[in-house]
């Protein structure tokens, strides 16, 4: 044995000693009653759900008061540190494409995808942001450019630069920060997942600076803060879509977009989530995901071929120049003067991405074994902006020409902005077929959500075992549909509005734990990429 | 008259099946057999392993202990699956025809309150009513 490979097997020891725990998954946990639960973190996320629904349902304006002005006041002071973490998880992202560690594989070198890329991609956007993207492809870039809630950089409204600002500002928000937000979760959790042999849990991310202490208290607090950002997040979002999406049923088919349409629009989605859930990933999440694929690509294509080909390349040729041309600004936390703009859109999408990126970070973590690091990145920051681009061009362009040109609702402003997408389209034509298909795109993505929220909750809820039998994750599916429809029927839109600013405001937390665990990646990729070199020279 | 027996197994409650895994064992032996032990196995680290390979060869020592302690000819299949509770049932009923087995001898829990309520299912009793083979269960 020469000095070399002794050298090199002395490192490798010393590498792998770091990782090496003794903690078995599920040790902690309790099963009974078809549970496999994680002590402490099911019972006291359970708990604390519970005392958060019953508080918002007994007092829902005093909460919502009290919860809003808590958002309010951390977008406010906060709002420096929200943009500036941002910028930095798009650098480091970027830097882990371009640097040789983008050649690390999750999983081991040996590692094969276990979905196909089109299915991978579909299932990425329909966790995190396909309902976003229905709703304010339109009403967003509309918004900004009729004045309806103030203008990124007090652009003046009504102008050529507002519509290139308007489609600039909406991809800002929808592009590459958000994306690198759920990057940076995702890739954590994979790597430290599939390389490391750590449980599918968010605490795992912190093993590198933590050690075994992530297995007590820090961890539990780590993974009941996600359990309740997730499940809020979720339900609330499920609730106020369900008044969305009742708006839109209302206007299409005139059936009253009531109380009664919204709970049944709950129950529908919770009785469709809960089927894909128990046929589980391959054949409930993937296969609604490749079918809203096909039905975006429909609805897509077709009101880029209505609206002229000419006018949508000409928005992509807005799209792309005011995203270039505005994101520096936009970026910038130093000296701003567009306040509405600023911290009623940037810091809460912000805030917002960072309060999803536990749930949709896991996701596609656990959809993601087999891919390299660069591989990965590109595919979750690259390719969605470029999708965002054209859809934002199409859905926002046409909104902002029948804007411009006074056609339709949307040259007066937006009035509901639930319903800027229904109004676009009532101005191209087959109205009907379109708006139908679009309130089916709205109805699966909130499934997908739905069924993905379930299995990330399930798998923090049962200490990263994936194994847990099929009743716990139909319990989470049906609490979220429970909860959603509770607020609304007893608390109304406070009660929900109350909890989602709940769910939001732990976007201050997560920021700080999201930079942590930039850190906590950079030194496992570090020693991962040294292991390998290592590797090569004992087989040489 | 039997040609192979398969016996599914969950490496992380080996204890569990024991009764199962003894019955087996003793039927290979009647019939000069072999067993297979079968394990539905997901792509993210549980308390068997921390990675697919790592579970597999799990398994291959799991039948090499088989084959030592009860004296019979043993074999095992890693069935990888990307949602091991939603798609075990599946899975198993698939991989009877991949290891060309005639008799399956698998444990199965004693029906309580759980299953009154339906909150859990058995993957024997789906085993025996989508299977063709015969099916021996052992409690």
């Amino acid at each position: 044995m020469t000095e070399e490979t002794k050298e090199a097997e002395q490192a490798i020891s010393e590498i792998e000693d770091l990782y090496d725990t003794d903690y078995e998954i599920g040790q902690d946990n309790i099963e009974k009653w078809g549970f496999d639960m994680h002590a402490p973190v099911f019972p006291v996320s359970a708990f604390l759900i519970l005392v958060f629904v019953v508080s918002s349902l007994m007092f829902p304006e005093e909460s919502k008061q009290g919860l809003e002005a808590t958002r309010n006041w951390i977008q406010n002071v906060f709002d420096w540190m929200f943009l500036s973490a941002g910028n930095f998880f798009v650098l480091f992202c970027l830097a882990l494409i371009v640097l040789p560690v983008g050649k690390i594989r999750l999983g081991g070198e040996d590692a094969v995808p276990d979905f196909s890329v089109l299915s991978w991609f579909a299932m990425l956007f329909a966790a995190g942001m396909g309902i976003g993207l229905m709703f304010w492809s339109v009403a967003e870039p509309v918004g900004y450019f009729t004045e309806w809630f103030g203008t990124p950089l007090n652009v003046a409204g009504f102008t050529d630069e507002s519509r290139t600002a308007a489609l600039g500002a909406t991809m800002y928000h929808w592009g590459l920060h958000p994306w690198a937000i759920y990057g940076v979760v995702a890739l954590s959790l994979a790597f430290f997942t599939y390389n490391k042999g750590l449980p599918l849990t968010i605490r795992s991310t912190f093993y590198p600076l933590l050690g075994d202490r992530v297995w007590g208290w820090p961890g539990h607090v780590i993974d009941t803060v996600a359990v309740l950002a997730t499940i809020f997040g979720l339900a609330t979002s499920l609730g106020l879509g369900a008044q969305q999406a009742a708006s839109g049923l209302n206007f299409l088919f005139d059936i009253g977009g009531g109380l009664q349409t919204q709970v049944i629009v709950i129950t529908g989605v919770t009785a469709v989530a809960i089927v894909s859930v128990v046929r589980g990933i391959d054949g409930g999440v993937k296969l609604l995901s490749n079918l809203n694929m096909i039905f975006a690509i429909l609805l897509l294509s077709f009101v880029i071929i209505a609206g002229s080909f000419g006018d949508f390349f000409a928005n992509v040729g807005r799209t792309v120049t005011g995203y270039v041309e505005y994101m520096l600004p936009l970026s910038n936390p130093v000296g701003r003067a567009d306040d509405t703009f600023y911290h009623s859109w940037t810091i809460f999408f912000w805030a917002w991405w960072i309060s999803w990126s536990p749930f949709v970070g896991m996701f596609i973590a656990r959809v993601s074994r087999g891919r390299t690091v660069r591989q990965f990145l590109t595919a979750v920051l690259i390719v969605p902006t470029a999708v965002t681009v054209i859809w934002m061009s199409a859905f926002g362009g046409s909104g902002l020409d029948q804007a411009a040109d006074g056609i339709g609702e949307l040259a007066d402003g937006i009035g509901d902005s639930t319903l800027a997408l229904f109004q676009m389209l009532t101005h191209l034509p087959l109205t009907g077929i379109t708006s139908f298909l679009a309130i089916c795109l709205v109805m699966v993505f909130f499934v997908t959500s739905s069924d993905s929220g379930s299995l990330v909750i399930d798998s923090i809820t049962s200490g990263g075992k994936t194994t847990a039998p099929v009743t716990q994750r139909v319990f989470w599916a049906t609490a979220e549909g429970v909860i959603a429809a509770v607020l609304l029927t007893v608390g109304g839109s406070a009660a929900l509005q109350a909890l989602q600013a709940g769910a939001v405001s732990m976007g201050l937390p997560f920021t700080f734990i999201l930079i942590a665990m930039c850190a906590s990646l950079a030194r496992g990729l570090y020693h991962e990429r040294q292991l390998l070199a290592y590797n090569a020279v004992l087989q040489r | 008259m039997y040609k192979k027996i398969m016996v599914p197994v969950d490496l992380e409650h080996t204890d569990k099946i024991e009764k199962a895994l003894h019955g087996a064992a003793e039927l290979a032996k009647s019939y000069d057999v072999p067993v297979c032990y079968v394990a539905v196995m997901g792509r993210v680290p549980n308390r068997v392993a921390p990675s697919p390979e790592k579970f597999e060869a799990e398994l291959n020592m799991f039948a090499r202990e088989q084959a030592g302690k009860y004296d019979i000819a043993t074999e095992c299949k890693a069935v990888p699956s990307v949602d091991v509770p939603a798609e075990l049932d599946d899975k198993l009923l698939g991989a009877v025809d991949e290891v060309g087995a005639d008799l399956i001898v698998m444990a199965s829990h004693i029906p309580g309150i759980a299953d009154k309520l339906h909150l859990i299912s058995s993957n024997a009793a789906y085993m025996v009513k989508h299977s063709s083979v015969s099916i021996f269960v052992v409690r």
